[in-house]
């Protein structure tokens, strides 16, 4: 009870509660967290169960029933008979798992290397800064794509429709670290001046245990913040990738998939294929954006 | 001084820009796009449409198809068998023709076409697998010596380019580039033929210039520059049709045929086209290699009607393609010979039965299996194949979608890599012959090339071999008629329906609908 009332009187929660911003894009982006993760239960149907779904039901706009069929769907169903909105529902847990997991992998990594680097220094420290200078120079949407290439090379051929969400993760994190690395790296730099270090190392306590259980802790405020929007970032390049059809097979669409089966029916009056999924993918990368935006702006000190 | 010196180089530029409007008066740019860009410009490497389309205009072919099916003169004038031996075709060979880089077209390359043709590589030998050699007789005829009576031999050759001997040795390119192997070769951006058109420019999967060839034997046509542009977005191509961006859009998805047919300014041509969409897998291997369960369950005949019983043609037509296909179950399309409409009918499906049939085979828990399926080639190909992957859900049979581009799509068919796949038949010699020694035939030698579902039948495959030397076309027709028996008892494919083309161009350019989906820009006339 202590600990929430003082978490309730955190500068954090405070410049939350007097931000309308946060406070909708906080509803919107956990709504929609939640309706992915229990999809199962809320969804109408199992749209990535190809038995249950009837091609006759194809096309079927939004509230209206069906001509061949009689069934009414809320969003309507794409070509393939699919209700779109488990469909987005659905695909929003897949876009979701892959920007957690790919975020994870980048922050993992590039905390990582950005500590080493700033540790070690010397050779060691100038290699990964310099791999993450020549990462930076290529648009990162290039590298997932260079990489997940390349991985698709490895993988034999009846394996790559499973491991297709692990590459993506792989490709995102990997295209993704150099933010963290930098971030880090100056971070550290700064912190391995202070007292506190200095003390540390005099008094003999292990590197490692310096560097992570004391450095660490004060650099993770920019870490977050970064953290926060690269997930907007990822699920976007998720979304990006499997709209260039190099991403999750089409019988289990993430919403950038959706978006690039819909795009076929722009001309043909089929609207809403595109348009929902559109939707929900702007206001989960629009939402998550905000809480990011929000977050560095409670976060940075000079802004206060 | 100056004064005088800038006017002058004022009347020079506004002479310089008066001479280029004045070419560009006369010469009409027909800016084309299409799903798909040509595999190579190679054009003894890969036997699919889209290649052969863009070639036609590069180089040239012996004979040509009309478009009422019927053969004409192209670069051959006349063509008999000899009077004296019925197993030698002689060609009369066009005179003053002359190649882009102005060397003289003769006999010599034709004999060296042939040869090269022929040769492993190719995508196109089983076209000339009754040839035993061939020879020049003099400058413009070529005797073809076969290994029997082939009375349609001609047939084949709507598809034999012709290439210049001398340039193709200069470059090292007297073999056809191995596609399926990902071989890179001289021939693969540079082109050496006789055609109408001479390649201006080439940026593989981006953008094409064909230039009209001033030498050309023939008429010039209307259209002297083609500006040749792959889109494989629906969409997107249609938006540059909508947007003035190209003039003809030569693959039109079928969901936008009535709301192009609406708008104002643009014209739409729909006919049959001379293809077949159909389903193959791989019944004659011990296993299959993504399947779930040990052996292989495409070799048990139950387990292949099953399939057939689960697929919904009618569904397919229209939903997935609004009405525009013909559905049928024998795997040739109408006006070829060789076709049955008793073969051709189909049943309703029956997904009870068909799951009775899976139970009966041992697989009552179903199995999975890899599907692959184009997404760039075919109308609606990926939504085709994910349709039917819900179809097969119903029978318990788990297909895993692996749609990719052509270029990935077909080696795996041509390999022998893939155990269950989409694809499409057109047969450009208006026979069964053709479709039965591509895609029946067991895979050997000059046969067999694209039979990826491994069906072997040393007796059904005499009597492949029969047709071609067969001259009494009667007796012929009864053994296609066996063979189409023998297939359509077996289940070796699972046909869908034919295609059917839509053509759109702006209004003032008129283009007509080419059954075999092979439109010359030559023939392209504008209001």
């Amino acid at each position: 009870m202590n600990r929430l009332a003082r978490l309730w009187d955190s500068d954090i929660a405070w410049s939350f509660r007097h931000s309308p911003v946060a406070i909708v894009a906080a509803v919107v982006a956990v709504g929609m967290i939640f309706a992915a993760i229990f999809a199962p239960w809320i969804a109408p149907s199992d749209p990535f169960h190809p038995a249950s779904l009837n091609l006759m039901d194809g096309f079927t706009p939004p509230g209206t029933p069906n001509a061949f069929t009689g069934n009414t769907f809320l969003l309507g169903t794409d070509d393939q008979g699919r209700d779109i909105l488990s469909t987005i529902l659905y695909g929003a847990r897949i876009s979701l798992f892959v920007g957690f997991a790919s975020v994870i992998f980048a922050m993992v990594l590039g905390i990582s290397l950005g500590l080493l680097a700033a540790w070690k220094g010397g050779w060691v420290g100038t290699l990964v800064m310099r791999i993450a200078d020549v990462q930076l120079s290529f648009p990162s949407i290039l590298i997932a794509l260079l990489i997940f290439g390349v991985a698709r090379g490895f993988i034999p051929p009846g394996q790559r429709e499973q491991a297709a969400i692990w590459v993506l993760i792989l490709s995102i994190g990997l295209s993704e670290w150099v933010q963290y690395a930098r971030v880090v790296r100056g971070a550290t730099m700064v912190e391995m001046g202070r007292e506190y270090v200095q003390a540390a190392k005099v008094i003999g306590v292990h590197p490692v245990r310096i560097v992570l259980q004391h450095i660490l802790p004060n650099v993770m405020g920019p870490v977050l913040v970064i953290a926060t929007i690269g997930l907007a970032l990822a699920i976007i390049a998720e979304a990006t990738l499997s709209f260039l059809g190099v991403g999750v097979p089409p019988t289990q669409p993430s919403l950038g998939t959706l978006i690039r089966i819909g795009q076929q029916f722009l001309f043909s009056g089929e609207w809403w294929i595109l348009f929902f999924p559109a939707m929900a993918l702007l206001a989960l990368a629009l939402s998550v954006n905000l809480l990011g935006d929000w977050l560095r702006d409670v976060l940075n000190p000079r802004l206060r | 001084m100056t004064h005088l010196f800038k006017s002058t180089r004022t009347v020079l530029l506004g002479g310089a820009a008066l001479a280029l409007a004045a070419t560009a008066l006369n010469a009409e740019t027909l800016r084309w796009a299409r799903v798909a860009d040509a595999l190579t410009m190679d054009p003894h490497s890969q036997n699919e449409g889209p290649t052969s389309t863009f070639l036609h205009h590069v180089y040239e072919t012996l004979v040509s198809r009309e478009l009422d099916g019927s053969l004409a003169p192209r670069l051959a004038t006349d063509w008999m068998i000899d009077p004296e031996d019925p197993t030698v075709w002689i060609f009369e060979l066009r005179e003053g023709v002359t190649f882009h880089n102005g060397n003289a077209f003769t006999a010599e390359d034709v004999v060296f076409s042939l040869e090269r043709v022929r040769k492993e590589s190719s995508d196109f030998k089983g076209l000339h697998a009754n040839v035993v050699g061939a020879e020049a007789v003099d400058d413009y005829t070529v005797r073809v010596q076969m290994d029997g009576p082939s009375p349609l031999y001609p047939q084949n050759l709507t598809n034999f380019f012709i290439m210049d001997s001398d340039w193709a040795e200069e470059n090292g390119a007297e073999t056809p580039q191995d596609y399926a192997a990902g071989e890179e070769a001289f021939t693969v951006r540079n082109a050496m033929g006789t055609g109408p058109y001479q390649l201006a420019s080439r940026d593989p999967e981006v953008r094409s210039v064909l230039q009209h060839f001033e030498g050309h034997w023939d008429e010039t046509p209307e259209v002297t520059e083609i500006i040749y542009t792959p889109i494989t977005e629906d969409a997107t191509r249609i938006a540059a049709l909508l947007s003035g961006e190209v003039d003809f859009v030569q693959d039109v998805p079928v969901q936008d045929i009535a709301r192009l047919e609406q708008t104002e300014g643009i014209t739409v041509t729909t006919g049959p086209e001379n293809r077949t969409i159909f389903f193959a897998y791989d019944m004659g291997s011990e296993d299959l290699r993504s399947a779930s369960v040990e052996g292989n369950p495409f070799a048990d005949p139950l387990v292949r009607e099953a399939m057939h019983l689960a697929l919904d043609r009618d569904a397919i037509q229209q939903v997935v393609m609004r009405g525009q296909s013909v559905p049928g179950a024998q795997n040739v399309p109408p006006f070829v010979n060789g076709w049955d409409a008793e073969l051709d009918a189909y049943g309703p499906p029956d997904p009870e039965r068909a799951r009775e049939l899976m139970a009966e085979a041992g697989y009552a828990d179903g199995f999975s299996v890899d599907l692959n399926c184009p997404n760039d080639r075919y109308l609606n190909d990926e939504a085709i194949c994910q349709a039917f992957v819900g179809m097969l859900g119903q029978i318990g049979i788990d297909a895993n979608l692996v749609s990719q581009s052509r270029s990935l799509h077909f080696p795996l068919i041509q390999n022998d890599e893939s155990d269950f796949y989409l694809l499409g038949w057109g047969v450009p010699p208006f026979d069964s012959q053709y479709v039965f020694d591509f895609l029946v035939h067991s895979t050997e030698g000059a046969r067999g090339g694209w039979n990826g579902s491994n069906y072997s039948d040393p007796e059904l495959d005499a009597k492949i071999q029969s047709l071609a030397t067969e001259t009494d076309l009667e007796a012929r027709d009864a053994t296609i008629a066996e063979i189409w028996q023998q297939v359509q008892e077996d289940r070796v494919f699972l046909m869908v329906h034919n295609q059917v083309l839509a053509y759109a161009a702006r209004d003032g350019v008129n283009v007509d609908v080419d059954p075999e989906n092979q439109p010359s820009m030559t023939r392209v006339t504008f209001d």
